[in-house]
């Protein structure tokens, strides 16, 4: 007997060609960092997928990271992804509200315990128990340790619940602490970035149902087939950055020519993302392509890291200043750039320091 | 009006190289020489390489357009072209929105996704049946 719910037996009901499904197996290859050739096998797996139970929660979030996933310009969406998974409870995308809404996503947890995909945006506020962020008065902490217990698996999306993000930047008023801190006892995905690139989200989806199995994570727990290498090592202006050629305003010759935007502070060599590849806006570019630094948004704690404008290599200090103490003060001011430096560091962890203008025109 | 439909500029496409484009060309090379020989097929995801836009552009040029052209239509549009090199294709597949989903270099007889699907075939027999006994 035919199985009724797989996706090949949907997407048949829906007057979907195998033609049309092989295409949609090749852009999944392509999103998942496989080798086109295997489109077959994944086709294969995907036509016998069954859909999993997802609920997704919203906790301390500006809802961009579930912006980025309606905007995706993969493999329809709308038609296609969702086909792939029930997406049982979703408080934004929804149309149910209030207590038929909580109900849903009860009867999703009771219903599939032990199978459902949880989803998470935002950081979880643990301050003063928790009170901070409340859904249908129940406290964020209260939500997710519930929904965690029955999770097959869970999927922090976006740099807020997979490292705090914002809400737990100094001085971190709510006590915000990614998933990570709070659930030890489930397998967790972190779907860094923010947000993150919409296709990585269904292509981690799309391996899930493919294989049955999370992807291979590196040791910040991100899938490595998106997060294996960094910016840098992907950058179309790499070749730039090895020939000494680099911007040194965003108006010079340098910056015209397209240059390697690592001294204007681009974060690229420590970022471990896709952008470089997958890019944005349906494959339109991504920031180093319009000029713009890395701002390194994939990566732990990257609002506290200082100005987004100073290289990595910089010291976070006035050099030329102590520079002239040092003609003074002779060997001594290599002690003095080194504390003043320990210092400034240990200021900015301690309050997130303001962009100014002289950030940018330096 | 999609991201496609904007104008784009392409300045001084002939001396901005960075030499990403003859590495691809050479691996395309070898993989032509190899299908020749054992008939194994290659594809190159286009879309995992670190191309800007001029280059991307460069590369157009570089394997220009041969005799045949197809498109296809299935959840949005594909279109499929065998370069000026044959057996190298250029496929290069849109969402519904006009977004590119998958672009790939194919090098083959002809791509597979032209090819009538088993499943296909057989679902379109019996429309056909059906239509003849009514």
């Amino acid at each position: 007997m035919k199985d009724h719910d797989t996706l090949e037996h949907r997407l048949t009901q829906q007057g979907i060609s195998r033609r049309s499904f092989l295409k949609f197996c090749t852009a999944m290859a392509s999103l998942m960092a496989l080798p086109p050739g295997t489109a077959p096998a994944i086709a294969a797996a995907l036509a016998q997928a069954k859909r999993p139970s997802v609920i997704w929660l919203s906790f301390q979030e500006c809802t961009g990271c579930t912006e980025s996933l309606t905007r995706s310009h993969s493999p329809t969406l709308e038609s296609l992804i969702f086909d792939m998974i029930s997406l049982d409870y979703h408080h934004t995308l929804q149309a149910a509200s209030g207590f038929a809404a909580e109900k849903s996503r009860e009867d999703a947890m009771k219903d599939f315990y032990g199978k459902y995909l949880l989803l998470v945006d935002g950081s979880i506020p643990t301050k003063d128990n928790g009170i901070y962020s409340t859904i249908a008065g129940r406290t964020n902490l209260d939500l997710l340790q519930e929904a965690a217990k029955g999770a097959a698996a869970i999927v922090a999306v976006g740099s807020c619940a997979a490292f705090g993000g914002l809400p737990m930047a100094k001085p971190n008023p709510t006590g915000a602490a990614p998933v990570s801190d709070l659930i030890k006892d489930k397998p967790i995905i972190n779907i860094s970035g923010c947000p993150p690139i919409p296709s990585v989200i269904t292509g981690v989806l799309a391996h899930y149902l493919t294989f049955g199995e999370l992807p291979a994570l590196d040791e910040l727990g991100r899938p490595k087939a998106f997060y294996g290498e960094t910016i840098h090592d992907r950058c179309y202006r790499r070749p730039f950055y090895d020939q000494g050629k680099f911007a040194k305003t965003f108006d010079d010759e340098g910056a015209r020519n397209g240059w390697c935007l690592y001294e204007l502070g681009c974060k690229g060599p420590t970022t471990h993302n896709a952008c470089a590849t997958t890019k944005w806006n349906g494959g339109a570019g991504f920031p180093i392509e319009a000029g713009h630094g890395c701002l390194g948004c994939s990566e732990p704690n990257f609002w506290d890291a200082g100005s987004f404008y100073t290289p990595l290599a910089a010291p976070t200090s006035n050099i030329g200043a102590i520079a002239g103490a040092a003609a003074l003060a002779g060997a001594a001011a290599a002690v003095a750039l080194s504390a003043a430096d320990r210092a400034k560091k240990k200021s900015l962890q301690q309050t997130h320091e303001k962009l100014t203008v002289k950030d940018i025109s330096n | 009006m999609t991201l496609q439909d904007i104008a784009v500029k392409v300045e001084r496409a002939d001396d901005y190289s960075v030499g990403n484009i003859s590495a691809l060309l050479a691996e395309i090379a070898t993989l032509l020489e190899k299908f020749i020989a054992t008939g194994q097929s290659a594809e190159i995801d286009l879309k995992s390489l670190p191309m800007g836009a001029l280059e991307y552009e460069q590369l157009r040029l570089a394997l220009g357009q041969g005799e045949v052209a197809a498109n296809l239509e299935a959840i949005g549009p594909s279109e499929i072209i065998e370069t000026k090199y044959p057996g190298v294709w250029w496929v290069t597949h849109y969402n519904v929105e006009g977004d590119i989903v998958a672009d790939l270099i194919e090098i083959a007889n002809c791509p597979a996704i032209l090819t009538s699907q088993p499943q296909d075939m057989q679902a379109g027999l019996a429309r056909l049946q059906a239509a003849i006994e009514k």
